[in-house]
Parts: structure tokens; C-alpha cells; sequence
């Protein structure tokens, strides 16, 4: 998943959740019945799952542009230098 | 949230939290139901009033129990624990306490009873101070939630008097 993927599926989560929670208690108060608001939270958790858990193409509308093969060659990777060791006393 | 397992994690944890949440409203929209609930008992006989060998008082009544509960029961009940106690004071005492009969109620239609029943539970003084007592009966209830809050009440009915001589 790009990073733009990434961004969108928190935010689909977090609102799908808050979402389904909220009609949960609604439609739950609504109908006197405790086990509706647990259904349709439960409903709501695997919507949620199945819309933002799976890697879905559309979240890999933007992906990174790496560097070309043929332009890295032009800029050689830095050296390492070896370093200088202290000895102890 | 770059793999599988982080996403279903982030999930996982988000949905339990708001679920606590949920629950948490719930239980605080109890605050706003309208109850009514109404009783009367009525003591119909007492059966037999003696000393025990050891020198504690004990009482058997036959008592008509009426109630009707079922405004206590909301969308957040799930049963309701009921009981019947007899309160009165003695010298050793300020409130004495004696639990005489109880019943769960698990659904609202269940609620609106009437029961003629002798007590369930023996009603032992601590001493010999029962003759000529004046006692209350008091009907306790709980409502026992599914989630959260447990709200618990009473009625107290007084004017019931036990004999002045044994039976």
C-alpha cells in the first residue's frame, strides 16, 4: 500500500468505526433492543474490516517514485570512511 | 499501516474501545428511563411465633406479595433481583434486617406478579425481642444491567406488628 493509501485507509477506519458506532446506539435506543445496537456494531466492525484491512488496488493509486536504474549508476554511493578506534587506558 | 497485520491490529483495538464506549452510553442512558413501580404485601397469617432452644425468637408469616416492576426494566435490563425484608430495632440493634423471600425477574413481562408465599427464608431474631414488635417490610429491588450501572431502590411499607405472646 503507498503512502497516500495508508493515509486514506486510518481515516476510512477511524469513520467507518465511529460511524457504525454512532447508529449502533442510535437504532439501539430507538428500538429498546441491546441486541440490535450489538448487530449493527458488529456489521459495522466487518465492513470496516473487509473496506480497509485487504489491500485493495485503489490504495495503490500513488505509488513512490523510485530512482531509475540508469540515473543511480550516474551518483556512486558515498564510501564508508573507517573509523579511528580510542584504546583504553 | 503498511501491512496486513498492522492495519487489522490498528482495527482490532479502534473497534474495541468505541465498543467500550457504546457500552458506556448504554448504561448511562438509564438515567433517563421513568420508573413507577409500585407494591403491597400484605401479611395474611402468622403461622407460628416461637423461642428456639436457643433462645432466639422466630417467626413463620404467610404473606400476599404484589408488584408491579416492569417501568425498572429499559433496553439495558438485563434481570431484576427483588426482595422482601422485614426491618425493626431493637435495644441491641438500630436497624435489624431479615431477609424473608426473593425472586430474579429476568423479563419485564415477568414483573407485574402477585404470589402468596409463607417466607422463604427464616426470620431469626437475634435475642427475644420479637413480641409486640412493630416492623417495616421493605421491597428492595436491583435492576442488573447488561452493561454498566446497577440502580437499586426500595419501598418501605410500614405499619405490621407481630403478637405480643408467643403462638
Amino acid at each position: 500500500m503507498d503512502w497516500q493509501g495508508q493515509k486514506v485507509v486510518e481515516q476510512l477506519m477511524q469513520i467507518l468505526l465511529v460511524i457504525s458506532g454512532v447508529v449502533a446506539v442510535v437504532v439501539g435506543y430507538a428500538t429498546e433492543s441491546f441486541r440490535a445496537m450489538m448487530l449493527i456494531y458488529a456489521g459495522g466492525v466487518v465492513l470496516a474490516t473487509l473496506v480497509t484491512v485487504p489491500n485493495w488496488p485503489f490504495y495503490n493509486h500513488h505509488p513512490l517514485k523510485w530512482l531509475d536504474q540508469s540515473e543511480a549508476e550516474k551518483h556512486p554511493k558515498p564510501q564508508v570512511v573507517a573509523k579511528k578506534r580510542f584504546s583504553k587506558k | 499501516m503498511h501491512s496486513f497485520g498492522y492495519r487489522a491490529n490498528a482495527l482490532l483495538t479502534f473497534a474495541v474501545t468505541i465498543l467500550a464506549f457504546i457500552c458506556a452510553i448504554a448504561s448511562f442512558s438509564d438515567n433517563f428511563s421513568n420508573q413507577a413501580p409500585s407494591a403491597q404485601i400484605q401479611i395474611l397469617n402468622i403461622n407460628w411465633f416461637q423461642k428456639q432452644p436457643h433462645g432466639n425468637d422466630e417467626v413463620s408469616l404467610t404473606m400476599n406479595i404484589t408488584a408491579d416492576l416492569q417501568s425498572l426494566f429499559t433496553w439495558n435490563t438485563k434481570q431484576v433481583f427483588a426482595f422482601v425484608a422485614a426491618e425493626y430495632e431493637t435495644s441491641k440493634n438500630t436497624l435489624n434486617q431479615v431477609s424473608l423471600w426473593d425472586a430474579i425477574i429476568p423479563e419485564k413481562e415477568e414483573a407485574n406478579f402477585w404470589i402468596q408465599i409463607s417466607n422463604k427464608y427464616r426470620f431469626i431474631d437475634q435475642g427475644h425481642n420479637l413480641r409486640g414488635k412493630d416492623f417495616n417490610l421493605t421491597l428492595h429491588w436491583h435492576v442488573m444491567p447488561k452493561t454498566g450501572k446497577m440502580f437499586a431502590d426500595k419501598i418501605v411499607m410500614s405499619g405490621y406488628r407481630l403478637p405480643n405472646a408467643y403462638r
